[in-house]
């Protein structure tokens, strides 16, 4: 048993953080927040340019044959940078899919442009009924000759107003089946959601979208075996952001009750506080050890539906507590638009709800239990 | 990163399990709450002895196995899952021993080890006092120089296993006039010694773990100080990292919560299990979680203790978090059992042996033996992230 991170981890997650503190000051967040594409195609550029979408994929692929938990680094550092965009939906959510269940030409075609940056990817799969369970899924999608055609509404797809490909998952015959479709095909309406993180989920409705079936990605009917992994892999992807986020937001707790001076002391030197104080670091700790173990398990290949499940639950419980904390020890400059600490609060939540919330994967749990 | 316990680790873990399933077995004993601070048995004592358990992270020089911190808590943690009764020869074993080799001179360890190491000595925590209690270091009983030897006058409180010890750990003044973290000293000696009485005090289970012990003119030899004179304080916090430290702040009523989980698959209620029940399944998954994200904090602190660094704020971390979730976890027990929890283990009709009504009166001291949790998240704010404590 080691816990540490290896030398290349250490160095990856140094310089994601410092490039990421020197690219994306929170004035910039809020550009790319209030922008309607919802990133900056500069910075995605750059990012592209160190690497960072191939990170974890083959090196035929244009990537850089790294594995999952070092991608799992650099995450955390984008939860603790808040960095805005359609990065986990085009890696973790579609470029890993292809790479998993993909055909040569499939991967051939599509992952090279993930990782050069040249196109963006994101995953279509809730619906109205919000839910992640594959009753879940109305959409259709109908044989017709050599094509398929696909209709229903997809809802909470994040990126979609700027994605070049969407996953879709739609209904046929004996299941669920996944295609990759062109996001610029006759038929796509895409309308942006305002949420509470600013980010870009959008509501997707697909009228008679036609596709080939080549674009088929894994085996027909038997796409909700695949879409399970996507899901364990973004709930764990989910728990990294976290990881970072309520870590950066401790820092700045931290840092904001050794300053701010009351009574002539400063705040952070009174018990109550560093109580509190103590309490997040605990949350914070408990997340990154139980989001390390399952992002390794992950890695490793290894079966890992109870750790995804504890790892997801946890910081699902552990984050509000943090952030609840976060504001109280901040006082009244933590709840004013200008204050860094809000970006935090409002992403915490999203990240909270997505990919399965806490008594989502608690009834995983009690499953794993035997219960 | 690696998650895995190797093969060897894997094969010690079947081995202790194999070993106390035997015992069960056997009869010799049942799974308890409680029962390494509570189960007394010298004879279970010997056998894990004798199977080389005692002392397993010592150097082998000393008789020990030279093993991992790891491979102790992979012990540890099986013993409290099967709620073995080790209360003769945990606190020896734990920290005193180590006390021992780190502090102790060669003479104290060639006649101190080999006693704990065969489970002969069962040792009394002497630190606490009726005005110093968190804050030890304002402790009054005085161990004054007296030729070769030392005397002892004061009282202890609080004193873990007072009632069977036949040795005892104690902290006590050595220079009055030294600011109050600078006088004080460690001393290890036999509790058979005239001058020395024990009156047990009955906790709100009913029980006697702990007891106030008298000191009236007790002479001790001067080779019974460990350490450095008047450095005793900073041993003793060094100490108490590893006191903090191990899986019985997470897992003392571990055989509740087997138990529980048990009991809601054979229970119905209207008409179904209760294990059925969604609020219930909700929150046994809830007290899995919780318990399966305090082993990950145990573990790495024994991580951190191989590193050969002393867990301080790491120890904090986890036992603040274990004690309060054994604390949940009796609370939730007695939310699931409803009318039936009330019933004391003696009772007619008591499930589960009583544990969910032991264990919820006996956790609420979790939090306050080996530091309050208070006193924990003070270190924490303080040595890890470094708020002023001005």
């Amino acid at each position: 048993m080691n816990l540490a991170l290896s030398e290349e981890q250490e160095m990856l997650k140094t310089m994601a953080r410092d490039f990421l503190a020197d690219k994306l000051p929170k004035a910039t967040v809020k550009e790319m927040e209030e922008s309607e594409e919802g990133y900056s195609a500069e910075l995605w550029k750059e990012m592209a340019g160190l690497g960072w979408m191939g990170l974890a994929f083959p090196e035929k692929y244009g990537g850089s044959d790294m594995s999952f938990l070092d991608l799992a680094m650099l995450l955390e550092e984008m939860g603790r940078a808040c960095l805005p965009g359609p990065y986990f939906s085009t890696v973790v959510l579609s470029g890993f899919t292809i790479l998993d269940v993909g055909t040569d030409e499939q991967k051939d075609e599509y992952l090279p442009k993930i990782s050069s940056g040249e196109a963006i990817f994101t995953l279509a799969l809730t619906e109205p009924s919000a839910s992640y369970k594959e009753s879940g899924i109305e959409t259709k999608a109908a044989a017709e000759g050599g094509n398929y055609v696909i209709s229903g509404t997809k809802l909470f797809v994040p990126d979609a107003n700027v994605a070049d490909y969407m996953l879709v998952a739609a209904k046929t015959g004996k299941g669920v089946t996944l295609f990759i479709v062109d996001a610029r095909s006759p038929g796509i309406s895409t309308t942006v959601l305002k949420t509470i993180a600013n980010d870009k989920l959008c509501e997707v409705v697909f009228d008679k979208v036609k596709v080939s079936k080549d674009n088929i990605l894994g085996k027909l009917d038997q796409g909700w075996k695949e879409i399970e992994k996507i899901i364990q892999r973004a709930a764990v992807g989910k728990c990294c952001e976290m990881t970072g986020c309520i870590q950066q937001a401790l820092d700045m707790t931290v840092e904001y009750a050794k300053d701010r001076k009351q009574y002539g002391h400063p705040i952070g030197s009174f018990q109550v506080i560093q109580h509190y104080c103590a309490d997040m670091a605990t949350d914070v700790d408990g997340t990154r050890l139980s989001t390390y173990q399952a992002a390794w398990m992950l890695s490793e290949g290894l079966p890992c539906a109870q750790e995804v499940a504890i790892a997801k639950a946890w910081a699902g419980e552990a984050c509000p507590r943090v952030m609840a904390l976060a504001h109280q020890i901040h006082g009244a400059i933590g709840v004013t638009i200008d204050h860094d600490l809000q970006y935090y609060t409002r992403r915490a939540k999203a990240a909270e709800v997505s990919f399965g919330d806490a008594s989502f994967y608690q009834d995983v749990v009690a499953k794993e239990m035997g219960l | 990163m690696d998650f895995r316990l190797s093969e060897g680790q894997e094969k010690f873990r079947q081995e202790v399990r194999d070993f106390l399933e035997g015992e069960i077995k056997q009869g010799l004993w049942e799974p308890t709450c409680d029962a390494w601070i509570m189960g007394h048995d010298p004879e279970f004592t010997k056998r894990v002895a004798k199977k080389g358990w005692i002392g397993l992270t010592w150097p082998k020089e000393y008789g020990g196995q030279g093993r991992s911190y790891i491979d102790r808590l992979i012990l540890t943690e099986e013993m409290l899952r099967y709620g073995a009764p080790a209360a003769c020869h945990w606190f020896a074993d734990r920290q005193i021993g180590g006390a021992v080799v780190h502090y102790g001179t060669d003479e104290q360890k060639k006649e101190l080890l080999p006693m704990i190491l065969k489970g002969e000595a069962y040792v009394g925590l002497g630190m606490s006092e009726p005005d110093a209690g968190s804050d030890l270091a304002s402790l009054k009983t005085k161990a004054t120089e007296d030729g070769d030897d030392f005397i002892i006058d004061g009282q202890k409180t609080w004193t873990s296993g007072g009632s069977k010890m036949n040795w005892i750990y104690l902290v006590a003044r050595t220079d009055p006039d030294a600011p109050k973290h600078k006088g004080i000293s460690e001393f290890f000696f036999s509790t058979d010694l005239p001058g020395i009485s024990v009156a047990p005090i009955e906790d709100i289970t009913g029980g006697v773990h702990f007891n106030e012990v008298f000191f009236e003119n007790v002479r001790i030899p001067k080779t019974c100080l460990i350490g450095v004179r008047n450095k005793g304080f900073y041993q003793i916090l060094n100490q108490l990292d590893y006191e903090r430290s191990g899986m019985e702040r997470l897992m003392a009523n571990y055989p509740l919560f087997d138990a529980l989980i048990q009991y809601t698959r054979e229970t119905r209620r209207n008409g179904k299990p209760l294990s059925q029940d969604p609020l219930i399944r909700s929150k046994l998954a809830q007290l899995k979680i919780g318990l399966e994200i305090g082993r990950m904090h145990m573990y790495r602190v024994a991580m951190v203790m191989d590193e050969g660094r002393a867990p301080n704020w790491e120890s904090s971390m986890s036992k603040v978090y274990g004690t309060a979730f054994e604390q949940r976890l009796a609370g939730t027990a007695i939310e699931i059992l409803g009318l039936y929890g009330q019933l004391a283990p003696e009772s007619k009709w008591a499930p589960m042996r009583g544990m969910a009504y032991h264990s919820y009166l006996s956790s609420k001291g979790y939090s306050l033996q080996a530091g309050s949790s208070e006193v924990l998240k003070n270190i924490m704010a303080q040595r890890k992230l470094e708020l002023p404590s001005q």
